[in-house]
């Protein structure tokens, strides 16, 4: 077996030359002939009867083309949402104040905001309700009266259990030594991405629909806006999604949103292409953030420190509609249930309708929030225990070939030595001055792919031209996390060829094979699986031309080579004896006799080109789906990925006792990565999630007072800068996955799960309090420091 | 409409702009640069940074009124031929960009201070690095490998 040429190599990332050179054309970038524009006009209330709409001044603005009201709305009945309760244009109440209570389609999106504010909306205003403890008590505010089918709703908790347990609880919670339990709260975090939202629609004159909008799942997209056109009475048309270049995602595109319905309602009525463009502050208002959670938990051990039973219940605040914020508790019994070996676990969630804003998918999707909670309570009860809090890390360490209460099955496991990195790289046993401090935090996630869906699977199309070329149609999405440039070093690595030999299309549903969408750290694993699939047929098609034609070929290549010895020629015959390298085809046992090599663009036209009989041209495909389970419907147990990413963040800082300032001296990310196919690619993944992990645990927050959001820009809510940078040290563990292509695991989402609680457990070490609440602003850090002294 | 004229990525161009107009919407309006990004509208997340006489500015708050005699520089401008600028081909080898909609005004603002760097290039620090990127924010990367970057290709003499 020849070295790898391309696996494991630090190749630049394809998408990035047109991006440094700011060719690359974002939604932002894009417009289509005779375009509208289109703006939405939000609620004013947090909680309202919608009582009256007036757009008789709005509609005499010159330049006005449509206005979509729920007087207007072709589709009155369409809802969307996880339990179809938000209708993209509001009817008879408004629950929260981003909701969309009109929108316009205008030749200029000045004359289309301008009209916004010329509506006149009457509301009769109703009580709120902003708490999900309150909000889940009998005599709350109704924030729903009915659901989708009609049917009256009693109460605010949502119809959805989450639910899962192992073990025997109250066993294990008898044999238990040590026991602690502590609440801890997270709030609303948002992406933040970059580049913001937008979509252009437009319907041909089949009144099919085009849309051009950044997205994660573009065929998920398809279906969706599909289910539209049918409640628009445009029966069998269809939906094809075109993503630009996409400005960040992180979870934020992982659904489609009340805008993007909008837009092609609008586009509808006016008979007209019409673009909605978010600026800075609607994205804050229109996107919506990471779900905020209130976990309770408890854990045990035993008199040596091996965990005994982890208790929790978690209460989501899910604000006034469902997206997949609702849905994070089933990523959240990944680590409630696997993370370290728990003999016995109980972990249930409730999400509670509020008239505070709507959370969605955020990297890491309920697993930091999860992990938050987890990993401060054991740092809580190793205290108790009396034992290091990284000795009990590695007592309590998962281990390769073990199947955890889940039902998750580990088929490699560098959790151990991610510790251990951590303990070393860190200097962990070292004193340390006064108001400094280590902490650490673990993780587990899926690695190899996630079935929410029926299907998890990708598909992907190669096919070779004349010279050797390859494109490769790929349901992938390239958020920038470099997806593309995976599949192409997997696609030259299998076949013999060059990376630069290769183009990747992608973000076209007319065009690409379907994929489930970028998300769960899915997309690399899962596409290079298919990509093996398909560059190895492709490479057998060339070596069975090969075979046929070669001897011809190396006799015509040497017919004035006067050394030329044929002794080898009838070896040529059989493909088994030829390979591919560098893109030239030649004899695998005499690599040395380059007059028996061939180029491969000659071999694919011999295939091609063949006078009187048939020609063939190497086009292959592949659909591949992991083999994994969905959860079961009632105890929520299966294997749902092939493999599973595993990570030790450890972090020294120091805290100012004098203002509370928390700085991180050293950080180090030890992660179980499988195999770094591109370890450039997989830095900048673990880089990117720490920092965002940093953001959430110190200074991110979405402030809201009775559901109206207080700072919705960057100057109200912070994010990092580089002056929040610090050494940062990644160590990447390669355990070589049975699974993963070439051994790697999905590291996507990773790098931010365990940030949060590896700094609060430095901080408790720095100066001996305990937070359990993020984010550990300067403020919540002075007081508690304050309080700890009195 | 007031008509200014102005030098743009080394060419002399007049245009008619309007009182209220940024510099940001005419480069992308009217010249069709659209490298230059638009990422927050309020000076804060430096996606639109160009240079102006030399220094780094955010386009979205200068009025396109007082570039009248001004030279403005953009991302357009670095590549030479097809030859990417040492600072582009640094942020492609350190993989330091990822969704890329930061990119450009990062790199404009990473070109302000070298061109602007008072001593020998190789002698920059990582702290005077980070200070001159601060009003540039990105979401992807952490800006780990985008420092790394600025400073390989200091060392290596830009």
């Amino acid at each position: 077996m020849r070295k790898n040429n391309f696996i494991g190599k630090r190749l630049a990332k394809m998408d990035a030359p047109e991006k440094i050179n700011g060719q690359a054309a974002y939604i932002n970038d894009i417009t289509v002939p005779n375009m509208l524009y289109g703006k939405i006009k939000r609620s004013e209330h947090a909680h309202a009867i919608i009582k009256n709409i007036d757009i008789s001044q709005a509609s005499k603005l010159p330049g006005v083309k449509t206005i979509l009201t729920r007087e207007t709305n072709p589709a009155p009945d369409f809802r969307i949402g996880f339990i179809q309760d938000n209708p993209p244009i509001k009817h008879d109440k408004v629950r929260q104040f981003r909701d969309e209570v009109a929108a316009v389609a205008a030749t200029d999106p000045e004359i289309a905001a301008a009209a916004c504010a010329l509506i006149k909306v009457d509301y009769e205003p109703l009580p709120g309700v902003f708490d999900p403890i309150a909000a889940a008590q009998e005599d709350a505010p109704l924030i729903h009266e009915f659901d989708f089918r009609g049917n009256p709703i009693k109460n605010n908790t949502l119809p959805v259990r989450w639910q899962i347990s192992d073990g025997d609880l109250e066993f294990y919670r008898r044999k238990s030594k040590y026991i602690v339990s502590g609440t801890y709260k997270t709030g609303w975090a948002h992406h933040c991405c970059l580049g913001t939202a937008g979509i252009i629609a437009e319907f041909d004159y089949q009144k099919n629909l085009k849309v051009q909008m950044p997205t994660q799942i573009p065929f998920l997209v398809q279906n969706d806006l599909n289910k539209l056109l049918n409640a628009l009475g445009l029966k069998n048309k269809n939906t094809r999604v075109i993503s630009p270049t996409i400005g960040g995602a992180f979870g934020n595109k992982l659904d489609t949103h009340c805008y993007e319905y909008i837009a092609v309602i609008l586009a509808f009525m006016a008979g007209r292409a019409v673009k909605i463009m978010f600026d800075r502050e609607e994205e804050f208002i229109g996107m919506a953030p990471r779900q905020p959670t209130i976990i309770k938990m408890t854990q045990g051990c035993d008199e040596n420190g091996l965990l005994t039973f982890r208790e929790a219940e978690a209460i989501l605040d899910n604000g006034a509609y469902t997206s997949w914020g609702a849905t994070v508790p089933s990523v959240m019994y990944v680590p409630m249930t696997s993370l370290y070996r728990v003999p016995a676990v109980d972990f249930k969630a409730t999400c509670v309708y509020t008239n505070n804003i709507f959370s969605q998918a955020f990297r890491g999707y309920g697993n930091p929030q999860a992990t938050f909670a987890i990993e401060s309570s054991m740092d809580e009860l190793a205290l108790k225990a009396g034992i290091d809090p990284l000795e009990m890390r590695l007592l309590n360490a998962n281990r390769a070939n073990e199947t955890t209460p889940m039902g998750l099955k580990i088929s490699s496991c560098g959790l151990k030595e991610c510790i251990e990195t951590v303990k070393e790289k860190l200097d962990w046993d070292k004193p340390r001055p006064q108001n400094r401090g280590v902490g650490l935090a673990c993780l587990t996630h899926v690695g190899g792919g996630a079935r929410i869906y029926k299907s998890d699977g990708h598909g992907m199309i190669l096919k070779m031209d004349d010279f050797g070329k390859v494109s490769i149609m790929t349901g992938a999405v390239e958020i920038g996390q470099g997806s593309e440039t995976s599949i192409a070093q997997t696609v030259a690595e299998i076949i013999g060829i060059m990376p630069d030999d290769i183009t990747v299309i992608r973000h076209d549903t007319a065009i690409c094979p379907w994929d489930v969408g970028t998300h769960a750290s899915r997309q690399m694993f899962l596409s290079c699986k298919a990509a093996i699939l398909c560059a190895s047929e492709a490479k057998a098609k060339i070596l069975e031309f090969a075979a046929t034609f070669m001897e011809d070929e190396i006799r015509k290549q040497n017919r004035k080579n006067e050394n030329f010895a044929d002794d080898l020629l009838p070896l040529l015959h059989d493909a088994a004896n030829l390979t591919i390298d560098l893109r030239r085809v030649f004899l695998k046992d005499y690599p040395e006799r380059t007059d028996y090599a061939a180029t491969i663009d000659t071999i694919l036209r011999r295939g091609h080109f063949q006078g009187g009989k048939s020609g063939e041209m190497v086009i292959t495909h592949a659909f591949y789906e992991p083999d994994t389970e969905m959860m079961h419907p009632k105890t929520s147990k299966g294997n749902i990925s092939e493999t599973y990413a595993f990570a030790t963040h450890g972090v020294e800082v120091e805290v100012d006792p004098e203002t509370g300032k928390v700085d991180i001296i050293n950080f180090v990310a030890a992660h179980d990565i499988g195999k770094a196919i591109n370890p450039m690619i997989v830095e900048g993944q673990i880089y990117g999630g720490v920092m965002q992990g940093v953001g959430y645990a110190l200074m991110e927050e979405m402030l809201l007072d009775k559901g109206k959001i207080l700072n919705p820009d960057f100057l109200d809510y912070k994010i990092p800068t580089t002056m929040d940078t610090f050494p940062l040290d990644i160590a990447m563990i390669e355990t070589l996955d049975p699974h993963g292509p070439f051994g790697a695991k999905g590291i996507g989402e990773v790098g931010i799960i365990p940030v949060a609680p590896a700094i609060a457990n430095a901080i408790a070490d720095a100066v001996g309090i305990r937070l359990r609440d993020l984010p550990f602003t300067c403020e919540k850090v002075l007081a508690a420091v304050k309080n700890k002294a009195e | 409409m007031i008509k200014i004229s102005f030098i743009l990525n080394g060419d002399r161009v007049e245009t008619w702009v309007k009182e209220h107009e940024m510099l940001l919407d005419v480069l992308r309006s009217n010249f069709n640069l659209q490298g230059t990004r638009e990422g927050c509208g309020m000076g804060e997340c430096g996606a639109c940074t160009v240079l102006v006489n030399g220094a780094g500015i955010n386009s979205c708050l200068f009025p396109a009124l007082e570039i009248d005699g001004k030279i403005v520089e953009t991302i357009e401008s670095l590549a030479d031929k097809g030859k990417f600028h040492p600072l582009q081909q640094a942020f492609l080898d350190h993989g330091a960009s990822q969704c890329g909609f930061c990119t450009p005004g990062m790199i404009m603002s990473a070109k302000a201070f070298i061109d602007d760097y008072p001593t020998a290039p190789e002698t920059v620090t990582e702290a005077e690095i980070k200070q001159a990127l601060a009003g540039n924010l990105c979401r992807c990367t952490g800006y780990f490998q985008i420092i790394a970057a600025v400073k390989a290709a200091m060392k290596e003499q830009v």
